[in-house]
């Protein structure tokens, strides 16, 4: 498999990878490039290389996992790429070929997989009240804690509908409903990627 | 965008926002973080405003944060953005308002991909139609609900209460506005002036009498970068991210941050609450922080709603002081009462950040 050919097939690579001329200023005002050692510059020269070892690097590597996915290098490039797509792309690919189970960042995709797609396929919703706790989240500090405490008497207060039926903040999304988007996820493929993440990540897939 | 000399200025950040009759999407992160907002939504446009909008029970996440993690193949998430205009096509509405800036990312996303590669359209309608026998056909129109907010701001400010002005020396409060970076940064002519000059909410906040503070990293991004936060240890990206926003804006002393994407407005709140614990660190004089809104919670007091009802108890940084600001007659004991009048209790102090 030549990954550059694989790479060509996702859409967010089309719309991404127009003529880079290595200017910098993606790099210049993305926020994963102030904190890491990150660089989307160079992870668009590369792509554009089309050097397949390179390639296969960066799917092994951390890099691609540093970004944040704000988009802000695709209102800023002054030649139309968009290094944001280029990582989702690489991304997408790097998941394909089991090669995000080579570094570090990359294994975290398990943790993802079981935080968010689960509790969708569970709940209709990437998160939910019940799930979110101070242990795992700090941040969320004691009015947390004390929201959780009373949510059913505050979400009356201010509107919602609390894992009831019909419309609202908060309520249950019916069976029927969670039916058709198991099914979605069946059909375009997320539930064979989830598996296969999860195989990767164990070894039983390599 | 404004009108010079007859005038208009970059005609082609003139947002087409739809005047009536909507279909609201819903968005994961505030139905959780700040549940009253989007239900105070729908209360200022039926109550305040007089429009149609239809809340279905049947819609999903739109996958957005999934997505964006790198966890989902394109095609799940535009085959669940199609079930979502479906729904909305069964409903009858053709105008779609989603209440999350990366919903509305991803759904401006979705339908230029359809645009651009218009086979990822037929194998989309197809694989709708397998999982769930479903067809659709795309919005005539789709805006943020706060495009639909600035849209109604002087009406908005008509029927004002209270102004965005010190009760007690009369100047105009001092406004940080932030915009998530999907409203406007992935499609700029998508947004209400751009990536670069929004108006969405600097339109609010000089329409109901407050000022806007510019500072240097205005634009740049709160920090949620999905799995940089999801992931316990990579967090230290997010708050690195909000307390370099945080440390540029302190010298022009806001009065309070306001910002229309659902993960900023709990970042800008909640990293403070972190900073101030670990570093003793807070960016107000008093100790308190700077609160943080969501852009119905401005409208609400600007609006004379009652600021429990709307669930402004639920931020970590306390919003009394802007209150007392606005001369707002609040009662501080009903903070703390649930739905029925009963106490509930209070919740925990911080350490080092002061709640009122």
């Amino acid at each position: 498999m030549k990954l550059s050919e694989e790479l060509r097939k996702d859409v967010r690579f089309s719309e991404g990878m127009k003529a880079c001329i290595n200017c910098g200023t993606c790099t210049a005002i993305c926020p994963a490039a102030h904190f890491y050692d990150y660089d989307p510059r160079l992870i668009a020269i590369t792509v554009q290389s089309g050097d397949e070892k390179e390639l296969e690097k960066l799917l092994k590597g951390d890099t691609i996992w540093y970004c944040g996915e704000c988009l802000s290098c695709k209102t800023r490039c002054p030649r139309g790429n968009t290094p944001g797509y280029i990582v989702q792309a690489l991304r997408n690919l790097s998941i394909k070929t089991g090669y995000f189970s080579f570094s570090e960042r990359g294994r975290q995709q398990v943790r993802v997989k079981r935080i968010v797609g689960e509790n969708i396929l569970k709940r209709g919703y990437c998160f939910y009240i019940d799930e979110i706790n101070t242990t795992d989240h700090p941040e969320q500090g004691p009015i947390w804690d004390w929201y959780r405490k009373n949510a059913v008497s505050i979400l009356e207060k201010t509107g919602g509908n609390y894992k009831a039926e019909g419309p609202g903040t908060l309520r249950d999304i019916q069976p029927s409903d969670m039916e058709e988007l198991h099914r979605i996820f069946a059909e375009t493929g997320a539930i064979e990627q989830f598996n296969a993440i999860e195989d990767y990540c164990d070894g039983k897939k390599k | 965008m404004e009108k010079r000399n007859d005038r208009v200025l970059w005609p082609e950040y003139q947002k087409n926002i739809a005047g009536d009759h909507y279909y609201f999407a819903r968005s994961c992160i505030r139905q959780n973080f700040f549940p009253g907002s989007e239900e105070l939504f729908l209360r200022i446009l039926k109550e305040v405003l007089g429009l149609d909008i239809f809340d279905d029970a049947h819609q999903t996440t739109c996958t957005g944060i999934a997505y964006h993690s790198g966890i989902l193949p394109v095609e799940t998430t535009m085959t669940v953005v199609a079930r979502q205009f479906s729904l909305m096509n069964d409903a009858g509405y053709r105008n779609f308002v989603p209440s999350c800036v990366t919903s509305f990312g991803i759904y401006t996303e979705m339908v230029e991909t359809w645009q651009h590669f218009p086979d990822t359209l037929e194998k989309t309608k197809a694989q709708l139609k397998a999982a769930t026998g479903r067809s659709f056909r795309l919005p005539e129109n789709i805006a943020h609900t706060s495009d639909i907010i600035y849209k109604f701001r002087d009406e908005i400010a008509a029927k004002a209460k209270y102004r965005l002005v010190n009760a007690r020396t009369g100047k105009p409060l001092k406004v940080v506005e932030h915009i998530g970076c999907h409203y406007a940064k992935i499609f700029p002519a998508k947004g209400v002036g751009g990536a670069e000059f929004p108006r969405v909410l600097s339109g609010m906040i000089e329409a109901w009498g407050g000022e806007v503070i510019d500072y240097p990293e205005r634009r740049h991004c709160c920090g949620f970068g999905f799995r940089n936060y999801i992931i316990k240890e990579n967090r230290g990206y997010s708050i690195s991210n909000t307390k370099r926003k945080l440390d540029s804006m302190e010298p022009y002393h806001p009065d309070f941050i306001v910002a229309n994407c659902p993960g900023c407005t709990f970042f800008l709140d909640r990293w403070q609450y972190v900073l101030a614990e670990m570093e003793g660190k807070t960016y107000d004089t008093e100790g308190y922080g700077i609160p943080v809104l969501t852009y119905e919670e401005m409208a609400g007091l600007v609006l004379g709603y009652d600021p429990w009802e709307i669930g402004m108890q639920l931020h970590q940084v306390s919003v009394d002081s802007l209150l007392d600001k606005m001369g707002i007659g609040y009662k501080s004991g009903e903070k703390y009462l649930g739905a029925s009048k009963e106490f509930i209790g209070e919740p925990e102090k911080p350490s080092v950040l002061k709640v009122k």
